[in-house]
């Protein structure tokens, strides 16, 4: 079985964002794997290791992404594609899913894997326009998979509800937190990463012009949420402060009600 | 003229109040412009008269028993027929389980921009659209650069006002093939229960919960109040409780009326699930806690004690007031 799995570098969940001339600073951020594309290399591993085949793995970024993609290695994927993108050229997701799909087409693959968001952006956009580049079928935000053969067997997660979906290979599934538990890599598994090759790859090396690859929507300004105030820390019985708090909530608050 | 065509989704039974939010939107942007709505499943007519209410000046329904049950592919093929009868400029829906699996196949099938999960959109010369990254912890504001713009917006955030207005009705027989992907089954594991991501009060637990028979007194809260029960990553990792019900960075965004932290510590990654929620309330035995770094009020003590006590206090306000109401 053929797998690639789609993934993205992201700042630590743990970071603190500051904005500088509008701009997101990145400089001295920790970073880490998206961690939902952290369950899609997990599925990929799991995959490969019932059916066999082999995993890999995809990345659109600059080149410290290589790390990342090391650390998927470790784990257990086998190869590692790096897509460098020119920092001069503005890609959407619109951009980013040409660019991934017209990487995969030249690969023979039965199944995409990708987390159903990433925790940066946030947009949840970019596995479902990977489907449709390739036309094939998706399934989203999946909590468990299993493949017979050609047959796929899902379980989405649909805002709580469960979805119990079939369908057939070649297909992208978006990975949803609950799917399985990723590992860590073992010592094993990093000197073997070592050793495993990666790719590198521009956009002129996949044959695509810039004009293909315009972004349909740029962003223009980026922000800080207002710093909230703080807040009023009760005092007194234990009784008496709950009884303020509901006091304060439905009166000051006028957050409850009926 | 601007036409806005918006996605309309019924959920158990009734009309989402999303779509009656993206209604509201869609007003504040068409300017002299026509909104239609567009619908589908077989019952899908009888819902129009309730888009008309919030503003939907024509509504298609598509009514087809394909659409009963959500596929991309057959949601994807009865836009695209409503798309090409209409020819919108501006396509929204909400930012829900339906709008964040279709939009962005039928964007990238009409080479067009979608700029997902906003907050607001606003008219200022161009459409300007606000949306949170990194889970609320920065706002980025974008716009479309050009072609057909599309957009999800969050729930629970823009307020659905009334807009009634004379309204008509266009079925439209869509052909619907090849569903690619067939729904076998759906468990319904929310039901009964408020749907965390529209729920206007969240009452969430930490670790400080210490297990799944915590997490109980937490749902007795949320009942009285009519809310839903959230968690922290910690609680969830510690298998206190399902991981549908995290809120963070990884997990769910919420911006609840009120949202009431339950021996949670305040971790970074959590606060930027929920720190853009209206009024927050604390309650931790740490005074350290971060979380009381982001609360309105917050209460330094025992959960297992003040919870309790809480609960019998809501009872007592909620039941005396429905006293004078009746």
């Amino acid at each position: 079985m053929n797998i690639i799995v789609l993934m993205k570098q992201t700042f630590d969940t743990e970071e603190k964002i500051t904005i500088q001339n509008g701009q997101i600073v990145k400089d001295h951020a920790a970073f880490i794997i998206n961690p939902y594309d952290e369950y899609a290399i997990e599925e990929a591993i799991r995959l490969k290791e019932k059916h066999g085949g082999e995993v890999t793995v995809m990345t659109i970024g600059s080149s410290e992404a290589e790390s990342s993609l090391r650390t998927a290695l470790a784990m257990g994927a086998d190869k590692a594609v790096l897509i460098e993108e020119d920092e001069n050229q503005l890609l959407d997701e619109y951009s980013i899913a040409k660019i991934l799909a017209t990487a995969i087409k030249e690969r023979e693959y039965d199944i995409i894997l990708c987390g159903n968001m990433s925790v940066d952006n946030g947009a949840s956009q970019v596995g479902p326009r990977v489907a449709e580049e390739l036309d094939i079928a998706h399934i989203s935000t999946v909590v468990k998979l299993e493949i017979d053969g050609e047959l796929v067997k899902a379980e989405r997660d649909v805002e709580g509800d469960m979805e119990m979906v079939e369908s057939s290979l070649p297909i992208l599934v978006t990975a949803q937190q609950g799917l399985n538990e990723p590992r860590y890599p073992s010592l094993p598994g990093i000197m073997k990463a070592k050793k495993k090759p990666i790719e590198r790859l521009d956009i002129e090396d996949l044959g695509l012009n810039e004009q293909e690859l315009e972004a349909k929507s740029i962003a223009f300004e980026h922000y800080l949420p207002p710093k909230k105030e703080a807040g009023r820390i009760l005092t007194g019985e234990l009784s008496d402060q709950v009884k303020e708090l509901v006091h304060l909530l439905r009166n000051e608050a006028k957050v409850v009600s009926h | 003229m601007t036409r806005i065509l918006v996605l309309a989704e019924i959920k158990n039974g009734k009309l989402r109040n999303v779509s009656f939010e993206v209604l509201t939107v869609a007003r504040r942007i068409a300017g002299d412009g026509e909104i239609v709505a567009c619908l589908f499943g077989s019952d899908a007519e009888k819902y129009s008269n309730e888009l008309a209410r919030y503003g939907a000046q024509k509504v298609y329904v598509v009514e087809n028993e394909a659409l009963n049950r959500y596929t991309p592919d057959g949601y994807k093929q009865a836009l695209l027929q409503v798309i090409d009868k209409i020819q919108p400029q501006i396509l929204l829906t909400g930012h829900t389980s339906i709008g964040r699996d279709l939009f962005p196949r039928v964007a990238t099938r009409l080479k067009a921009g979608l700029v997902s999960d906003c907050t607001s959109i606003d008219l200022d010369h161009d459409i300007i659209f606000t949306r949170p990254i990194y889970s609320g912890k920065a706002f980025q504001k974008k716009r479309i650069i050009d072609g057909l713009f599309m957009a999800t917006i969050r729930p629970n955030n823009i307020e659905a006002v009334e807009n009634p207005v004379v309204s008509e009705t266009i079925k439209l027989q869509a052909e619907i093939k090849e569903l690619r992907t067939v729904v076998k089954e759906i468990v319904k594991k929310t039901s009964g229960k408020v749907d965390l991501s529209e729920a206007k009060i969240i009452v969430s637990g930490g670790r400080g919960v210490q297990g799944p028979e915590g997490f109980q007194l937490l749902q007795e809260l949320a009942d009285v109040l009519g809310g839903a029960v959230g968690a922290s990553r910690a609680a969830c990792d510690a298998g206190y409780c399902d991981y549908s019900m995290q809120i963070g960075q990884t997990g769910k965004v919420v911006t609840p009326d009120l949202y009431i932290a339950c021996g949670i510590s305040g971790a970074i990654q959590h606060l930027a699930g929920m720190s853009n929620s209206k009024v927050i309330v604390a309650i931790n035995k740490d005074p350290e806690a971060n979380i009381f770094h982001v609360a309105d009020y917050g209460i330094v003590g025992d959960l297992f004690e003040v919870v309790p006590l809480l609960t019998e206090e809501f009872k007592k306000l909620l039941s005396k007031n429905n006293t004078v109401m009746n």
